[in-house]
């Protein structure tokens, strides 16, 4: 059986996923940096007592199922969602949906994904794709940031739904209910609660460590790394944050560009000209995240290592927090 | 970043798939553009990797100086910690801290041993012996 879905490659898993299950209900108008934006997916946070991977914790992006949850919520499309304790159930599950007609979403974690290369195999439980179909034992697969369309054998697929660790996906399945059609005044009213809701997100969240205050938090943090840790072990925090940063399913410089990407056709919807001034700060934005990165390679290169280099890294920062304030505090002050 | 300066360094990724970059075109507008790797990021993924493998070697050292039971080999291969491992395995983290130990480990039911071996995705026999065949 195999459903009629077109594979459609994204930067993002999640808004991927999100815009191709969308993609009927729209007629293709959910685009990736829509489904992005409207799920208020920007964010920034460093959360200090925790380590992934023997290293620091950072995200530039909002925690893992809000994109697709605030997506159709804001565009007023009903979601069923479901969590398995049983293998068995979770299949059987899987199946009555597609016999349906309905792709389905599912969360997976990447560790044991066979056809991604093992050189980016972490225990990384937050990774979404589409199945929409099964040919004997392999189901179909349409995985959001590989070129082509996939397949993994259904043992193959149940493991990576089952995987375990930090945010287990528990066979986590989701799809839309509704193939109503959605209009361009849901996407509208859609768009501007997504970028109050971003707006928020980043000045408004209390402490120290995540938005834009996060982001200046890091770059304090940074500057004192080389003595703290040691010039090895910092390069070695130095490379996770820029993986979180630029890995497969960024889009580039830490989300920034898909977001300021989301901005120019939120004019195309709102014709506020704001949108188009503040779309070149992200890119700036953006941009600089990428110097930053690659002041971080001569560091864990081995080229940079004085205290200097590690001051200049973590100043990138500080310029980064100041610029993304200015630009969410444009946003802010558009009137509706 | 503007379309032309997406980098296009060939990474291990890029030689199975192309990634979707966001960039500016000409005249300023968003458009995608695919990008088969950057250095900047190919390194980091390289420092990472080279970490793991320092600790995997240690660990090994650790288990030949009977220091540690192979277990611990295999947590570093595997690159779990004693959280994952408690979770994909079902034993308490006090359970696998004692698992640790090779006098303990040398005692252990094979019931227990095959629970490790499925989580690792290994045969007993390699669990015990510290073998791994290479996919």
């Amino acid at each position: 059986m195999k459903l009629d879905f077109e594979h459609h490659q994204s930067a993002h898993c999640e808004s991927g996923v999100t815009s191709s299950l969308l993609r009927e209900s729209s007629l293709n108008k959910i685009t990736e940096p829509l489904a992005f934006g409207i799920g208020a997916g920007l964010f920034f946070v460093y959360v200090p007592i925790i380590k992934i991977n023997n290293g620091p914790a950072i995200a530039f992006r909002t925690f893992p199922g809000l994109i697709f949850k605030r997506t159709c919520n804001a565009l007023g499309v009903p979601v069923e969602r479901k969590k398995f304790r049983s293998k068995e159930r979770a299949e059987s599950y899987l199946k009555e949906r597609l016999e349906e007609g309905h792709p389905v979403g599912c969360q997976v974690g990447v560790y044991y994904l066979s056809y991604f290369p093992r050189e980016y195999r972490f225990h990384f439980n937050a990774h979404n794709l589409i199945v929409y179909g099964k040919e004997d034992d392999h189901y179909l697969i349409s995985d959001p940031v590989m070129e082509t369309s996939t397949r993994l054998s259904s043992y193959e697929l149940e493991r990576v739904r089952f995987a375990k660790g930090a945010l287990a996906p528990k066979g986590q399945v989701y799809y839309p209910k509704s193939n109503e059609i959605i209009t361009d005044g849901q996407i509208k009213k859609a768009i501007t609660s997504g970028i109050k809701r971003n707006v928020n997100q980043m000045l408004r969240i209390p402490g120290r460590f995540a938005g834009v205050r996060g982001i200046r938090y890091t770059g304090e943090k940074i500057k004192r790394w080389r003595d703290k840790l040691g010039l090895h072990k910092a390069g070695l925090y130095l490379a996770q944050l820029v993986r979180m940063q630029e890995e497969i399913g960024t889009g580039g410089g830490g989300f920034r560009y898909i977001y300021a990407a989301f901005l120019q056709e939120a004019y195309g919807y709102l014709n506020k000209e704001e949108l188009l001034e503040i779309s070149k700060l992200f890119t700036q934005s953006g941009d600089l995240w990428r110097t930053a990165a690659v002041q971080a390679a001569g560091i864990y290169k081995g080229r940079l290592g004085s205290q200097e280099d590690f001051n200049v890294m973590g100043d990138y920062l500080i310029a980064i927090s100041v610029l993304e304030k200015e630009a969410f505090l444009a946003l802010k002050r558009i009137k509706w | 970043m503007k379309k032309e300066n997406v980098p296009q360094d060939m990474s291990s990724l890029g030689k199975i798939t192309k990634e979707v970059c966001y960039a500016t075109d000409s005249s300023g507008k968003y458009v995608t553009e695919l990008s088969s790797g950057w250095d900047v990021k190919i390194n980091a993924l390289e420092a990472a990797w080279k970490d793991i493998e320092e600790r995997r070697a240690k660990a090994r050292q650790q288990v030949l100086n009977g220091e540690a039971s192979p277990l611990l080999y295999f947590m570093e291969y595997r690159l779990m910690d004693t959280g994952i491992l408690s979770d994909y395995t079902g034993f308490w983290k006090w359970q696998i801290k004692r698992h640790l130990k090779p006098a303990i480990f040398n005692r252990i039911s094979d019931k227990i041993l095959k629970k490790y071996a499925e989580a690792f995705n290994v045969k007993v026999e390699d669990l015990k012996t510290m073998t791994v065949h290479e996919a």
